[in-house]
């Protein structure tokens, strides 16, 4: 993810003096936690389902947005992807505006973004909030 | 049968109220003519940031002119011009983001209001002062607290650190 999430590690650092090296973060808790990646690709592969349905497109989306995270590039492919398949131009506009009301205050994220899905964003004919002026009141 | 029926709400309330409420009826037994009642068992359509994709569409009942613009939709969306993506937006989504996230006064209305009942409450507390509440008891004249002052400070009372050792004897005015 684009933030960081500390949720499941107790982080242990301790600095002992200055000729001895820290010691590494440990996890206590025994629960497996996923990785980044795993994650990420969890969320590409649910976008991807060929015969994605309407339900399927709200749900993922809701619940993805629920997170406290910017969704992945290929994660925002994948979704608009789903929404060419249903057919559903306007969700795609909307997901863009979610994942830059994602973004908050980090005011970078976005146009990194778009940076990034510009290819998809073409070869699909979505176009950006922006492109269409209603990013505006 | 869950039923809302929207002459019940309020404008402060209505914004807020579509997604949230329970699914208790909220039908009042005795009013004796509905207004335009909203299925609650069915899916809603809601404005929110943190739920992109509502329900269900916006706009249900689509003119002719919107239908074939949904055909059109089903083509590659790189024919379809600027002004036709806004159309299709503004029928599956009421609000953009910005819209939903617009600042409104009511915040002026609710602090006004507040403050009026207040207001309210102090004609109500001074009323009262006035034709309710029996005269204030001897011991508060101003004689009367002079006396009892006196009397304290004659029987030394907490003399160490308290009343009585604020009070200088010998020139006979606080320290």
């Amino acid at each position: 993810h684009l933030n960081a999430k500390l949720s499941h590690c107790g982080v242990i650092t301790v600095t002992l003096n200055e000729s001895r090296p820290p010691l590494v973060s440990r996890c206590f808790s025994h629960e497996k936690v996923e990785t980044d990646e795993e994650f990420d690709a969890r969320w590409v592969t649910y976008f991807n389902k060929p015969d994605i349905d309407v339900w399927e497109l709200k749900k993922g989306m809701n619940t993805l947005i629920g997170y406290d995270l910017v969704p992945e590039p290929k994660i925002v492919e994948s979704a608009l992807r789903a929404c060419r398949r249903l057919n559903d131009l306007a969700s795609a506009v909307r997901i863009l505006e979610a994942v830059k009301q994602k973004a908050g205050p980090y005011k970078e994220i976005y146009p990194y973004l778009i940076q990034e899905l510009k290819p998809t964003l073409t070869e699909l004919g979505i176009s950006t909030p922006e492109e269409l002026g209603i990013d505006r009141v | 049968m869950l039923h809302l029926t929207t002459g019940r709400l309020g404008s402060l309330l209505a914004r807020r109220v579509t997604a949230a409420l329970s699914s208790s009826s909220v039908r009042m037994a005795s009013h004796s003519h509905e207004v335009s009642q909203t299925d609650m068992s069915q899916p809603m359509y809601v404005d929110r940031l943190d739920i992109p994709l509502p329900d269900k569409p916006y706009k249900d009942n689509l003119s002719a002119e919107e239908q074939s613009l949904k055909k059109k939709e089903e083509g590659p969306w790189s024919q379809l011009t600027k002004e036709e993506k806004i159309a299709l937006y503004r029928m599956m989504f009421c609000q953009t983001f910005p819209e939903m996230k617009q600042p409104s006064d009511e915040w002026k209305t609710v602090v006004g209001v507040a403050l009026i009942f207040l207001g309210i409450s102090g004609l109500v507390v001074w009323w009262q002062k006035v034709f309710v509440y029996p005269k204030t008891p001897r011991t508060f004249d101003e004689e009367w607290q002079a006396k009892q002052l006196k009397r304290m400070l004659d029987m030394r009372a907490n003399p160490v650190e308290g009343f009585s050792a604020k009070w200088d004897y010998e020139k006979g005015q606080w320290k």
